[in-house]
């Protein structure tokens, strides 16, 4: 088993105990506050999804409206959905905030999502090849991704994945680039079409049919709003999203390099492939707690609320292994990705090294 | 159906509700309220004896009801957990038509390393609101009533024959009713005043026997001494799993006893069992097979199956097993089925296996 790591076996192996032993300290401690705290958010938000509904009806307060529903669909897919389905509640056995049951305000059916999220991309975090997050088939995010042509509209399909994310994001399992390289054939996707259809007639049928009839007069008013708050969520959660892996000097790994990894080396790679952002509370609440990427990819099925608690202890760790831990505020995190987008929709110059030659060893 | 709740219940509802459903909005404005959850909250609660108490329930408008005999799973949160244990109910099921009263009581006793029973018998105040099932269970007295019946019970076994003898009393059943309670003491003894009253009905015969002062536990010669023809009879029986086991030696496989279990007896594992491994599929880990069930070894790992009872009862738990042998924990029964729903809480592999936990 190789070791890719700048860590010996023997240091790996403390490292992971150590992150085993954060992991079963919050485990253990996991009680009401938790449940309280979940329970308060989806409180929120529903508060936030009536309001939003209701002010449609106040044209001058559309506005408002829009802002309180964006802000409902924001909680509902990130600090709720996104952490629910991880099962990070499944231990208070509520039907209602079950990993397993949880159905989010957005297009892509939960189930589908788990699998390519939880498994896949949780699984094989920044592993070329595997983690299909990385660029999503569609954009070239890793040096290492060989460089087409096609890559040259990267900035442009970045774009229009960010306006589009929940459509990107329900297309995902499709793995169309696949399709389109014939190594998938569409029949191979057809478990996923039923699923698919229904959630996308459910959320379609709510937001740009019944909700906007509701107002009567006020339809195309409703349906434009409607039509925002989908948009402001999708690229809001792109602009996280993006953030969690992609900022420069995030980590990425080789299938050789991670076959047969311990406990302590998955750890490692998940620390080192993913970046955090630094904000206000407030923030962290709108981000899912995924400006704490790199907390949640180490233990994504604890609660989110204790990430900040936890990255005090990842920090020191971090510092006592001589290990990076990317962070920075959002702007910066943004803007180097979207440096990374457009950089990388040119081909990569390698760098070449010039012969050494004799010099003298004075001027 | 009220008007109310069949708007609710509306495919217009569901849609514009979707994808929480309209129970997670009902509930955040009142936990009484609902279209399709049944819920209940505490309205009043009375110490039956040191370590029992009744609690009356004020269900939501989506209860359906029950019959005399039949048991409620029971959902409670204890430190943010939702827990799920099955109650019998111990209130006549005459109660809503003769009086109007649509509360129904549970009769709990505390266990005392019990984390339901606890919380329920000595935390639950006034107030405190319960997740519920429908009534379910076949315990109950036929459609045609005998003129003949006996109840036999021992402990907190009491509360589903009390149920039903509470119900034949409002019915004024006329037939010959036979009950033989066991309990320990007379201060142990639940319900034991109301019983008092209840055997001075001219149709109706209570005993009840205390073990720690004397009487006899359950034989059969007590048994022939209290109801003569009792193997004619049609008997209820209801308590401890040993108390059970008597009854159903005495009765030696006759058609005429029902019984209702509060703690399934479980078969000892079978080491011979224990052998290759268990692959948990959805979340990618494999183990040794312990031969312990499935939810425990798969909760051994750090996963956490949804689950209710772990007896076997509430069905909370059905996974899907993709391969391999299981045997039941209770019953023995084993299938080997690929692609089969199983209740990991009750199901214990045989060899290897697969599930998609
Ligand atoms: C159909 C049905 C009807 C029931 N009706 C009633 C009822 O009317 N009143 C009532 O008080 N209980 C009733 N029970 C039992 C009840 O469901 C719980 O099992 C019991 O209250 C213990 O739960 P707990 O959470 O307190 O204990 P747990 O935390 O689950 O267990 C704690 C300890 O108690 C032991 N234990 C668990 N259950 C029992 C039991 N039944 N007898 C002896 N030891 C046990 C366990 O092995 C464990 O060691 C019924 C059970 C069934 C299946
Ligand atoms: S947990 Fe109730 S049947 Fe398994």
């Amino acid at each position: 088993m190789s070791n890719p790591t700048t860590l010996t076996d023997e240091q790996l192996e403390e490292f992971g105990a150590e992150l085993d032993a954060i992991r079963r300290r919050i485990v253990d401690s996991l009680g009401e506050d938790d449940a309280t705290y979940i329970r308060n958010v989806v409180k929120t938000q529903r508060a936030f999804e009536v309001a939003g509904r209701a002010l449609f009806y106040l044209p001058p307060a559309w506005p408002l409206a829009v802002a309180a529903l964006s802000v409902s669909k924001i909680l509902d897919n990130m600090e709720i959905g996104h952490n629910v389905m991880h099962g990070q509640y499944d231990w208070m056995g509520d039907p209602g905030l079950n990993s397993r049951r949880y159905e989010w305000d957005t297009m892509c059916p939960s189930e589908q999502w788990r699998y390519s999220h939880n498994y896949i991309h949780h699984t094989y975090t920044n592993i070329l090849g595997k983690d299909r997050d990385i660029g999503y088939g569609v954009l070239r995010m890793d040096e290492d991704q060989q460089w087409r042509p096609y890559y040259l509209g990267n900035p442009v399909y970045a774009t229009l994945l960010m306006l589009f994310f929940e459509w990107g994001v329900l297309l995902h399992d499709l793995e169309v680039e696949r399709i389109v390289a014939g190594e998938r054939t569409w029949a191979d996707t057809k478990h996923l079409h039923r699923g698919m259809i229904r959630k996308v007639r459910n959320q379609t049928l709510k937001d740009y049919v019944l909700f906007p009839a509701l107002t009567g007069p006020l339809f195309p008013m409703t349906l434009a709003g409607n039509a925002v708050a989908n948009l402001v969520r999708n690229v809001w959660a792109f602009g996280i999203i993006f953030c969690g892996h992609f900022p420069a000097g995030v980590a990425t790994f080789s299938e050789d390099e991670t076959e047969d990894e311990t406990r302590g080396m998955w750890y490692y790679r998940q620390l080192l492939g993913s970046a955090n952002i630094t904000g206000s509370r407030l923030f962290h609440l709108m981000t899912g707690n995924l400006s704490h990427q790199i907390e949640h990819h180490l233990f994504p099925d604890l609660p989110a609320r204790r990430y900040p608690q936890i990255a005090e202890e990842v920090r020191d760790l971090c510092e006592r292994y001589g290990l990076e831990y990317h962070t920075g505020p959002l702007r910066k995190q943004l803007g180097s990705v979207a440096r990374k987008i457009c950089r990388l929709a040119l081909p990569t110059r390698r760098r070449t090294t010039p012969e050494p030659v004799e010099q003298p060893l004075a001027a | 159906m009220s008007l109310t709740r069949t708007i609710l219940r509306s495919p217009a509802v569901a849609a514009l509700t979707s994808p929480h459903g309209v129970d997670r909005y009902l509930e955040l404005v009142n936990p009484m309220w609902a279209a399709h959850e049944v819920r209940a909250r505490v309205v009043r609660t009375h110490r039956e004896t040191h370590d029992v108490t009744t609690l009356t329930l004020q269900p939501t408008s989506t209860w359906p009801g029950f019959a005399a005999g039949q048991h409620v799973q029971v959902g409670v949160e204890v430190d943010g957990t939702r827990h799920t244990r099955c109650f019998s109910i111990s209130s006549s099921d005459l109660a809503r038509r003769m009086r109007g009263d649509r509360t129904f009581t549970i009769t709990v006793r505390a266990h005392d390393d019990g984390v339901v029973s606890k919380h329920l018998a000595r935390h639950a105040g006034v107030g405190t609101v319960l997740h519920l099932s429908r009534a379910e269970g076949e315990f109950t007295l036929p459609p045609l009533l005998p003129r003949r019946l006996l109840f036999l019970s021992a402990g907190s076994g009491i509360t589903p024959v009390m149920s039903m003898l509470r119900s034949l009393v409002d019915l004024r059943y006329e037939g010959r009713l036979t009950f033989v309670h066991h309990a320990r003491t007379p201060e142990e003894t639940i319900f034991a005043d109301e019983l008092d009253e209840i055997a001075q009905l001219p149709n109706v015969d209570v005993t009840v026997l205390h073990t720690r002062l004397g009487d006899k536990r359950l034989n059969e010669l007590q048994l022939t001494a209290l109801a003569p023809a009792y193997a004619d009879t049609l008997t209820y029986a209801c308590g401890p799993a040993g108390f059970v086991e008597t009854v159903r030696e005495l009765y030696a496989g006759r058609d005429t006893l029902r019984v209702e279990y509060f703690k399934t007896s479980t078969l000892p594992p079978d080491d011979e069992a224990a052998t290759g491994t268990v692959r948990f599929a959805r979340s990618g880990q494999t183990a040794a097979n312990t031969g312990a069930t499935l939810l425990e070894q798969a909760e051994a790992l750090g996963l956490r199956p949804e689950h209710g009872c772990r007896m076997g009862i509430c069905r909370g738990c059905t996974t899907r097993k993709t391969e391999g042998t299981v045997r039941h924990a209770v019953t023995g029964a084993e299938s080997s089925a690929p692609d089969e729903d199983i209740q990991i809480c009750v199901s214990r592999p045989v060899g290897g296996c697969a599930v998609d936990l």
